[in-house]
């Protein structure tokens, strides 16, 4: 009687009751409350005022409730860093065997060649769409991507000054400030000319305490730029140049590498990784050889055994908090693996052409929808740079309030750029992935056009 | 296995490319442009399957071995908490719809989630209320680490050092060190725990807190803990509590009434959210009501009319820790599980990691001393007897991936020699816990008759013990075509 009461309980507990008193027994215990007697009784409680347990298909329910509150089929132009791109079947069966997600961080080689494998061939994939020389397992997302990139610099220079362009999203602007409140170093941030990095403000700001110089390419307003001048400037004046990139627009973009970057870094959620309202995303960085001891993150090396056969392994663990503990290059221990490995399976399957053809469609896509918007009375581009699949229009109204109009039409048809820039209350960034149709982008262009007058 | 860029042959491919709708072409200058498509591979899609479904299967997981990898809580990960994850509702759910003007209606279920994971997590451990920013463990500890160090700057304290004991976990002083903070290690006592008296003479005017966890990295539960917070509190430092070891006791201790001022929580360990084979994790944050105001923005806050919005108006928060508002699709996990779970569910949790624990305990200390008779959820006991005959805990571990176990943690706590750290969890049957004894038995007898045999395991996979030096040596971080191997077994 008592078992069955029990059992109704004991989701997910593997042992029956009757399981639970031999155990006991055999430990010489009456019941399980003893187990816990070196806690004192003061600090156990038993005064938890939570939900009864669920049966599975009552909490499937719930949460269909809770996912089919939020919005479906909004034709959706809103990118600003996080791009709605299409992601092929085989990702997610593939990502979503249990012998990768059901699997530890690789500590013990020989029972983890398969996410080892994956991890070599994530950071090869990594260094040939960046052209760099090295590539890290993986970081958690962009943002704090950058902020270790920042922190690698200072290690590398000794020095603690940071030129940040106000083209590098202003989110990871943000948790930059928010990392630094207790770090000594100083940011200076350079406002954009007509789009681009200001060679001349720059230039102005270079002295040898700079440590690095941080842009982003495309930057948050979509604009692409050679960047190739303003690192070797930042070289000449010993600094070290870090570029944020949009790894799929490297499909066709220039690539850091050839620009002369030191390190790479940027957010990987655009290679097969869905939206999934912020997370889990990845975090990737790229170097050259010279600074692999400085890079923060897991490594994986290619090895042999007694008997010559290649494996996998873990590598430059000295670096790591496990070992170097507060002297540590990051304390970062979990980081995004599954993530690394939708990314190199997306990489793998769109392979060498695919990946240009996609980037190439983000990008005639965006031309087509900047022919016919800036085609609208009183909608004027805001800068004069090429773009790849995102650009920055001005409204003859509040964008932010345009924007809000348009979600009624099921449009989401950009980001208002007065949310993060003083004064450009009037520009919306609208972007354009390979999912978007010539029909959606007339019908985008048809509502907004109506929706101005 | 080859790499797949080993399989790659110009001119194959796996996807085909939507068709072109627009009229015209992109028009971004040449010298914008990159000279040379990357060299990603040119395979069919079978192959890239075959290419992965095989790799898969050079893995030890929770679903296919018992994983007893201590402090990591490796537990069964529910299929119905990744099923409900998919879900199209929540995947295709743009971070920044939130945050347009009237976008909070496009996202109402899914802020609707993060607020109850929320009130949940802070039932749960006492604190006044959470932020699901942090994307992993560490991330947790560090954004902790920063609100400790925003309360003292708020408070006009100048403040120095954090106390960490030596068995804590590497990203303690990691963290700590990146928040500004400097170290000091808080020794233990024979007994493994934390030597209240030595602590004493290391706390002064510049303690700005503690980090602990509890029970601590020995399985230890720690028993002065509310002693050591009162002497944290009198130099008006703050306690952190690091949630690693919350299988232990959720369900019968709340942080909170220990004494801890902020924690953070791993639900890819404790609320079963898979592992991933290193990320993606979370590490929701936990404060008490007087550190509320420094939490990271944005917060998600239910208004009167039951509507649920963002709400950045926290002029003394430390500002974005990530990007948005956490790691989402691993909180829509943790959301499913505390809800199949329920306030019985979760303390048959700890019941039951622990009866396991100190099951496996008591039937191999008498062979492999223990640091305790008891313990919490794991067990740390050492294979050092063994190392006269030349056999190290590395041994040990390797042998038991020969016997078909994925081995316990080896490399920490570094207070105890030759370590191996055993956490069964709750979602082992006392069949599998006994078949892993019974391997454990079987080792220490094959060190003492035949070290060899150990030192030559693990046999039965696809590669033997690899050349680690000879990895740091090489370096060779990514495939450039000139790996050599020698046999050409691949
Ligand atoms: C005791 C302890 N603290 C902190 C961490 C770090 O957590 P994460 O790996 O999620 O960053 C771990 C993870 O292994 C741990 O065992």
């Amino acid at each position: 009687m008592v078992a069955t009461i029990m059992t109704q309980n004991m989701a997910f507990q593997a042992n029956s009751p009757a399981d639970d008193q031999a155990m006991l027994a055999t430990l010489g215990l009456a019941g399980i409350d003893e187990l816990f007697a070196a806690i004192p009784p003061d600090m156990q409680t038993s005064a938890f005022h939570l939900p009864a347990g669920l049966s599975e298909m009552e909490m499937t329910r719930r949460l269909a409730e809770l996912a089919d509150a939020n919005a479906r089929n909004l034709v959706n132009f809103c990118g600003g860093g996080f791009y709605d791109h299409f992601i092929p079947a085989a990702v997610d069966a593939l990502a979503g065997r249990a012998e990768f997600y059901t699997a530890y961080t690789p500590y013990q080689p020989e029972v983890a060649q398969g996410t080892l494998q994956a991890i070599y061939e994530f950071q090869t994939a990594m260094t040939r769409l960046t052209e760099m020389e090295v590539a890290n397992a993986s970081l958690y997302d962009g943002g704090t991507a950058l902020f270790e990139a920042t922190m690698m610099a200072f290690r590398i220079t000794r020095r603690r000054r940071v030129l940040i362009d106000e083209g590098v999203n202003p989110i990871y602007r943000t948790m930059l400030k928010c990392y630094s409140a207790n770090l000594a170093f100083e940011f200076v941030e350079i406002p954009l000319r007509d789009g681009l990095a200001d060679r001349a403000a720059f230039q102005a700001q270079l002295n040898r305490d700079v440590a690095v110089v941080i842009v982003q390419n495309p930057n948050f307003f979509g604009c692409l730029d050679d960047l190739s001048d303003l690192i070797a400037e930042a070289h000449r004046s010993g600094a070290l140049g870090i570029v944020s990139v949009y790894p799929l627009a490297l499909g066709i973009v220039k690539t850091p590498g050839a620009m002369g970057a030191d390190i790479v870094t940027g957010e990987g959620q655009s290679l097969g990784l869905p939206l999934s309202f912020g997370g889990a995303y990845l975090g990737f960085m790229t170097t050259r050889k010279l600074y692999v001891h400085k890079m923060p993150g897991r490594l994986v090396g290619a090895t042999q055994d007694a008997q010559g056969r290649r494996g996998f392994v873990l590598t430059l663990q000295a670096r790591e908090q496990h070992i170097r503990r507060e002297k540590a290059t990051s304390n970062i221990c979990t980081a995004e693996s599954l993530c690394a490995l939708r990314a190199l399976i997306y990489l793998s399957l769109m392979g060498k052409t695919g990946l240009v053809e996609v980037a190439e469609l983000c990008a005639a896509n965006a031309s087509y929808g900047w022919q016919k918007l800036t085609a609208i009375p009183g909608v004027k581009p805001v800068f004069h740079a090429n773009f790849f699949n995102e650009f920055a229009l001005s409204v003859p109204a509040n964008a932010a309030d345009v924007i809000s109009a348009l979600i009624d039409k099921g449009i989401a048809a950009g980001f208002p750029a007065g949310r993060y820039y003083r004064g450009m209350e009037s520009v919306m960034l609208v972007a354009f992935t390979e999912k978007r149709t010539k029909e959606e982008i007339d019908y985008l262009a048809a509502a907004l056009e109506a929706a101005l007058c | 296995m080859k790499l797949i860029y080993e399989k790659s042959v110009a001119g194959r491919r796996a996807v085909r490319s939507p068709r072109r709708t627009v009229p015209g072409r992109e028009l971004i200058q040449k010298r914008l442009l990159r000279t040379q498509p990357a060299e990603l591979p040119e395979v069919p899609e079978i192959e890239v399957v075959r290419h992965f479904t095989n790799l898969s299967r050079l893995n030890f997981s929770v679903d296919t071995q018992f994983y007893p990898l201590g402090s990591c809580t490796m537990k069964y990960n529910p299929k119905a908490c990744e099923v409900v994850a998919q879900h199209p509702g929540f995947v295709g759910i743009h971070p920044l719809w939130p945050q347009l003007r009237g976008g909070g209606q496009l996202t109402q279920g899914a802020l609707r989630l993060l607020y109850e994971t929320e009130r949940l997590l802070a039932e749960l451990t006492g604190m006044a209320e959470f932020t699901l920013q942090p994307l992993a463990g560490a991330h947790g500890e560090l954004t902790g680490a920063m609100l400790i160090a925003a309360y003292h700057r708020d408070r006009g304290n100048a403040k120095k050092h954090i106390m960490i004991p030596d068995s804590a976990h590497g990203t303690n002083p990691a963290s700590a060190a990146l928040a500004g903070f400097q170290v000091v290690v808080a020794p233990s006592t024979a007994q493994g725990t934390v030597d209240v008296k030595k602590l004493k003479g290391f706390i002064n005017a510049e303690t700005a807190g503690m980090m602990m966890t509890n029970p601590n990295t020995l399985g230890l539960f720690e028993p002065d803990v509310r002693r050591i917070a009162d002497l944290i509190h009198a130099v008006d430092g703050l306690m952190y509590y690091d949630g690693a070891n919350f299988n232990a006791i959720m369900g019968r201790c709340k942080p909170a009434e220990m004494g801890f001022d902020v924690c953070h929580l791993n639900p890819h360990k404790s609320f079963a959210a898979p592992h991933g084979g290193g990320g993606p994790g979370t590490g929701p944050v936990g404060v008490v009501e007087r550190l509320r105001p420094f939490l990271p923005i944005s917060r998600v806050v239910k208004t009167r009319d039951g509507t649920y919005s963002l709400d950045y108006d926290y002029p003394k928060s430390i500002g974005y820790v990530a990007p948005f508002y956490g790691n989402f699709s691993v909180l829509v996990r943790t959301y499913a599980y505390l809800l199949l779970l329920g306030r019985e569910g979760l303390r048959a949790v700890s019941d039951h990691a622990v009866l396991n624990a100190n099951y496996v305990l008591n039937k191999l200390k008498d062979i492999f001393p223990a640091v305790s008779d008891h313990c919490m959820h794991e067990c740390v006991l050492s294979a050092k007897s063994l190392v006269a005959g030349g056999v190290r805990a590395m041994d040990i571990a390797k042998g038991l991936i020969d016997r078909g176990f994925h081995p316990p943690t080896v490399y920490f706590p570094l207070i105890v020699p030759e370590a191996m750290m055993i956490e069964p969890t709750e979602t082992e049957t006392r069949e599998t816990l006994d078949a892993f004894i019974q391997a454990m038995r079987d080792l220490a007898q094959t060190a003492r008759a035949n070290p060899a045999a150990l030192h030559a395991a693990p046999v039965t996979t696809t590669v033997g013990r690899l050349d680690e030096v000879a990895a740091a040596r090489n370096m060779d971080l990514a495939f450039e075509g000139k790996f050599l191997h020698p046999n050409g077994v691949l």
